[in-house]
């Protein structure tokens, strides 16, 4: 019965969504009251409709309904609680619901807090919204039916693939989800503005707090996920380019290029029509990543589904939405004059280089990601594109943007000096070559390129602390002055810091892991010592230990630091999983200086020596330390007051501190 | 700053980053790509000892043995037709197993493939598309068809 309930109410919600999206927009041309009237109420229902299919399907996955087929293929009755529930997104039909209920969430969101928004604007972005709504709930009716009953009934589930029951993996498609769609937002802003042919700064302000709360979810998502890979699956690796990988990351380089560009297109009335470009551009990336991910043509270590007429059905959508988009943009972009000019050297110029660059990056790992499927439907040979690729593309790229990152925010609007910006910026700049150049001698397999990394870190990290302490002009006023100018800076300028010091963070662990890594793949018997950078690990053996739904070979190192350090345990598994699969459970031990990482093989004479890989990934915890800054960073720049002004705010007299009243 | 002064600046800063973009994907081309053979092409075509390759077929059932030292495994791919024999050392991932299809990454030297990477699906079902695509070339597939 449940089933049948969550069935009906998603096509109600399909109904629902096509309310949302056609009378209303009707109505919005003809500024016929009533039609309009239709989106909000439609927005709310549809999310709670599709909340109520949801349920449902959770339902049926926490008491295994293996009458439902999706529950028959993907859950278990012995499996534990937190990933029956995860078990709901861990399979296509139950990702794409999630997907729709994050879309739809964003709908009631924008229906619910965009009071101050203008009525014809506010009722066409709902009515996009719904209009998306309305293509990926037929998709999901009609190729992907979550709520298919299956006869004769099974006994018992084909449980979730092991690799999937992990912590890491159960919150990743949710968060990475919210990232992706809330894009979706952006778009409906885009669109809906090129329908009124109408971009101005408080259009700006409006997408801006949309667009970081996307940004914020995004990079918590893909972090999550590259974390879930780091341990889970035991290479010692964190990021290897894959496919589907590329496929989260493309929309964020666009989202990162499109947060930078809509702060010019508040502040100064400039780049407008290239911020909706990008805002077009963003989601264009997020369709692009559902369908290389749900249509199965690309061979990649995690995409699940691989069914020809989902492929087909997603790639419509995506030209549908996408080539709709640009249609208008076509049409209407010329009229979108920008009134701000501006100098090459001035803050705009340089939020204009991060967009160029990050633009070419998401180009070049586009270009990357789909070479190998051009190549294969030509018939041309089939090659990857594998992490050499991206290395020599992405990084040259990436160190023009962080030495910009560094002198960006010192520049004036409209007008900056280069002078006056490298002036103040000199000790931090030979500060960053000094511990560059330490790092060099200091380690002796420091290659050139991995110290240069280092500066480049050190650099922004320096930079970006200076530039806050240039703003509360610290050691230039007295201490209290100092303290109440620091109280005083806006929480958007304090997410700034934070994201640009958690990157430089993240630069230096990626860095220091890339380069400085120890490995040891060792056969070890019980008794047997491995040398591992500072640390010395011993080998105490391994036992057979129960889980709730599998049998773990369970290995024991202990690991000392040095001769003297207070000696710690690892406990690396391999575990058998019941009814499928494998996995292997990484054990790690985080230091400041790096993380102990033990992996534990197979057995080759019944139980005695076991094949072990070591690793000591230098900076690892850094790199993680870093990205939870950044999104800190989003966070707080996404809780201020300013974002939640409604309409465009008369500029605030010079000297009033005054922030502008919220709501 | 005149408009036109800004666009035709904005336009030369465009056009950088395109030709530099399009300077470094080129270049990262040529040197970077891995091309995909199948055991067949392995044995009937000549290959530089340096050149990186990948190769995938199935793992012959009994074909996987232990080296020596403890870590270094050796085994054979097939895609029914030719076979080749490959070795790796470290852990082998979690889906290897004899029977099962696998995508293998490294240099072929004197008839052996070293390899440096192993790649197995995540799904028990999974046949990597190259391996499917390379048995049904030898016309032994016996799969959805």
């Amino acid at each position: 019965m449940t089933a049948e309930i969550g069935h009906f109410a998603l096509i109600l919600a399909l109904v629902t969504a096509v309310v949302q999206g056609v009378p209303t927009l009707i109505g919005a041309q003809r500024r016929d009251a009533l039609w309009m009237a239709l989106a909000v109420p439609a927005a709310l229902l549809q999310f709670l409709l599709i909340a109520l299919a949801f349920a449902a399907l959770t339902k049926a996955f926490v008491t295994s309904d293996f009458s439902v087929m999706t529950v028959a293929m993907n859950s278990h009755t012995a499996k534990p609680m937190l990933y029956k529930v995860a078990g709901v997104w861990g399979n296509h039909e139950g990702s794409m619901l999630l997907w729709v209920l994050v879309l739809s969430l964003f709908g009631a969101a924008i229906a619910l807090f965009g009071r101050n928004l203008r009525p014809s604007l506010k009722v066409r972005v709902l009515a996009i919204q719904g209009l998306l709504g309305a293509g990926f709930l037929t998709f999901i009716l009609f190729t992907s039916n979550p709520f298919a009953r299956l006869f004769p009934v099974p006994i018992d589930g084909q449980d979730l693939n092991p690799l999937l029951q992990d912590p890491g993996l159960a919150f990743h498609p949710p968060l990475l989800y919210l990232g992706y769609v809330g894009l979706s937002t952006t778009f409906s802003f885009a669109v809906a503005a090129l329908i009124e042919g109408r971009v101005d700064p408080a259009w700006a302000r409006w997408v801006r707090p949309w667009t970081l709360a996307s940004w914020a979810f995004l990079t918590a998502g893909i972090v999550l996920g590259s974390w879930w890979a780091y341990y889970e699956l035991g290479w010692g690796g964190w990021w290897f380019w894959d496919p589907v990988e590329n496929a989260s990351f493309m929309p964020w380089l666009a989202a990162t290029a499109l947060l930078h560009s809509a702060i010019v297109s508040e502040k100064r009335d400039a780049l407008k029509s290239w911020t909706v470009f990008l805002a077009i551009i963003a989601f264009a990336f997020s369709l692009l990543g559902t369908f290389l991910v749900r249509s199965g043509v690309l061979t990649s270590v995690h995409a699940f589904a691989s069914d020809p007429t989902r492929g087909v059905f997603i790639l419509a959508l995506l030209i549908v939405t996408v080539g709709g988009a640009f249609a208008f943009y076509a049409w209407r972009g010329p009229a979108l004059k920008s009134s701000g000019v501006f100098h090459p050297i001035s803050r705009e110029g340089g939020l204009v280089l991060n967009n160029f660059l990050l633009t070419a990056a998401a180009a070049a790992v586009l270009l990357g990601t789909l070479y190998p499927l051009i190549l294969d439907v030509l018939n041309a040979g089939k090659i990857s594109v594998g992490a050499p690729y991206f290395d020599s593309v992405f990084i040259p790229m990436m160190v023009p943007l962080i030495i910009a990152m560094g002198v960006g925010p010192m520049l004036n609007w409209k007008r900056g000096s280069l002078k006056t910006a490298t002036y103040k910026l000199k000790w931090a700049a030979l500060i960053a070559v000094l511990s560059g150049f330490g790092v060099w001698l200091a380690i002796d397999r420091a290659s050139a390129l991995a110290a240069f990394g280092m500066t480049l870190a050190a650099w922004l990290l320096l930079a970006t602390l200076y530039e806050l302490a240039d703003r509360i002009h610290l050691f230039r006023s007295n201490p209290s002055e100092s303290l109440r100018r620091l109280r005083r800076q806006p929480r958007a300028r304090w997410g700034m810091t934070l994201a640009h010091g958690g990157l430089a963070l993240l630069i230096a662990g990626m860095t220091a892991s890339s380069a400085w890594k120890t490995e040891k793949i060792e056969a070890m018997a019980a008794g047997d010592t491995v040398t591992l950078a500072a640390y010395t690990l011993t080998f105490k053996g391994a036992e057979q230990v129960r889980g709730p739904n599998y049998m773990a070979t369970r290995g024991t190192f202990e690991v000392q630091r040095g001769s003297t350090g207070t000696p710690f345990i690892l406990h690396p598994e391999k575990r058998v999983y019941d009814v499928q699969g494998q996995t292997t459970e990484a054990a790690i031990q985080p230091t400041f200086l790096g993380d102990i990482y033990a992996v534990v093989g197979d057995t080759q004479d019944g139980g005695k020596t076991f094949v072990t890989r070591l690793y000591f990934n230098p900076l690892v915890p850094w790199m993680w330390t870093g990205a939870l800054v950044m999104v800190l960073g989003g966070l707080i720049s996404l809780s201020d007051r300013r974002h939640r002004v409604g309409a465009p705010v008369a500029r605030r007299q010079p000297g009033s501190a005054t922030p502008a009243p919220a709501e | 700053m005149k408009r036109k002064h800004q666009r035709m600046s904005l336009l030369g800063l465009a056009a950088l980053a395109i030709a530099g973009a399009a300077a470094l994907i080129l270049t990262a081309f040529e040197d970077n790509i891995v091309f995909f053979h199948s055991p067949t092409d392995l044995v009937t075509k000549e290959f530089s000892p340096t050149q990186r390759l990948r190769v995938g077929g199935l793992v012959e059932q009994g074909s996987v043995q232990k080296q020596g030292d403890g870590v270094t495994v050796r085994f054979v791919v097939t895609d029914t037709a030719e076979s080749v024999p490959i070795l790796f050392k470290g852990i082998l991932p979690d889906l290897f197993r004899e029977g099962q299809g696998i995508v293998a990454e490294g240099t072929f030297r004197n008839g052996v493939f070293q390899a440096s990477e192993v790649l197995a699906k995540h799904d028990e079902t999974y046949m990597p598309r190259e391996v499917a695509d390379a048995i049904k070339a030898t016309g032994q597939w016996k799969g959805d068809e």
